[in-house]
């Protein structure tokens, strides 16, 4: 494992979550939500386990977004809370 | 507020138990963990038998596909049933069939809810048109080379299900459901799964268990029962993406239209 590396994602990934949990466009949550999925994918390939990493790059930062995309246009694209 | 300050706390607590449980794992990569050294007088270390044994008794170099699709072979088909559930729900919570609904009608004019508002997307529409074949023959790559490389067929039916997405989102849904319809997506999911339980069934003919791939050798006209187990699972994976793509495409073409396939982003 590469420690410094290791603390810049994971840095990056408790940002990511607070942003996608706090900003009220749904559109930008959704986006942030993609980059955070795929840094949770950098750091899995990073210790090693390649094909979970495989998984969350196509799943987690790839389709998942695009279906939250989709739903956040179909719905309303503020956060009301 | 108030609910909100009551969330925080019991957030902040549960993450204080998960952090406190996390100190009674082993480290990272320790070789002294239960499930790398096995517990004495007790069970037998399950990750040692995987790295000492899969290559012979597979000939699948990537221990973790073998893992997953023969000696973990319920688990994976189960997972797949789950897909196929998902998109089951998401078919019954959102589809309708309107009777005014004319599948024949020209597109809806671009409306405040598209993207950009621009629905001749020339540039964007072409490009992702190139892109789309090379997406799918990277997919058919991944599930084909599953059990020499990362990848399998869940990673490869997503990018396939990702690259009619893809074309759908840059271009119309109505031109890629009339290539990849409701109709083929719903049996495929089907088709899909039925791969997986008939291989898994076949081995059952000749009285072995259930997804007990060795007995297929005769099917596979391989000598030993190696070479078939390796032969299975790259069937079974190819059931997996079939149902993984299918499902991906319904979710997408559900969401995007509220459940009438028609218009779309």
């Amino acid at each position: 494992m590469i420690v410094t590396f290791d603390i810049i994602i994971l840095v990056f990934l408790v940002l990511a979550a607070i942003i996608a949990l706090s900003v009220k466009d749904l559109l930008a949550a959704a986006m942030v939500f993609g980059i955070y999925g795929f840094l949770i994918c950098l750091l899995w390939a990073e210790m090693g386990a390649v094909d979970v990493a495989f998984t969350e790059a196509t799943v987690g930062a790839g389709v998942s977004t695009v279906l939250i995309v989709a739903t956040v246009l179909n719905t309303r694209r503020r956060s009301t809370d | 507020m108030k609910a909100k300050i009551f969330a925080s706390i019991a957030v902040v607590i549960t993450g204080a138990i998960l952090l406190y449980a996390v100190i009674d794992f082993p480290d990272f990569g320790d070789p002294g963990s239960p499930p790398n050294a096995g517990v004495p007088g007790g069970a037998p270390a399950a990750s040692r038998y995987y790295i000492q044994n899969t290559y012979r008794d597979s000939k699948v170099p990537n221990l973790v596909t073998a893992v997953l699709a023969d000696y973990r072979g319920y688990d994976t088909m189960f997972e797949t049933v789950v897909i196929l559930t998902a998109g089951i729900s998401i078919f019954a919570i959102l589809r309708v069939v309107r009777r005014d609904d004319d599948p024949s009608a020209p597109e809806p004019v671009a409306s405040d809810r598209t993207i950009d508002g621009d629905h001749h997307r020339i540039i964007v529409g072409i490009t992702c048109r190139i892109a789309a074949p090379l997406i799918q023959i990277f997919a058919l790559y991944v599930v084909a080379h599953g059990h020499y490389s990362p990848g399998g067929g869940f990673q490869g039916g997503v990018m396939l299900g990702a690259s009619f997405i893809l074309l759908a989102l840059s271009g119309s849904l109505r031109e890629t459901l009339a290539r990849f319809s409701e109709r083929d997506y719903t049996r495929l999911a089907f088709v899909g799964i039925l791969i997986y339980a008939g291989l898994g069934l076949l081995p059952m003919w000749v009285g072995r268990n259930f997804l007990d791939y060795g007995a297929l050798s005769g099917l596979f006209m391989t000598k030993g029962e190696e070479m078939a187990r390796s032969h299975s699972m790259l069937g079974v994976e190819i059931g997996v993406a079939i149902t993984v793509m299918s499902i991906m495409f319904a979710m997408f073409a559900n969401l995007s239209t509220r459940g009438r396939l028609q218009g779309g982003l």
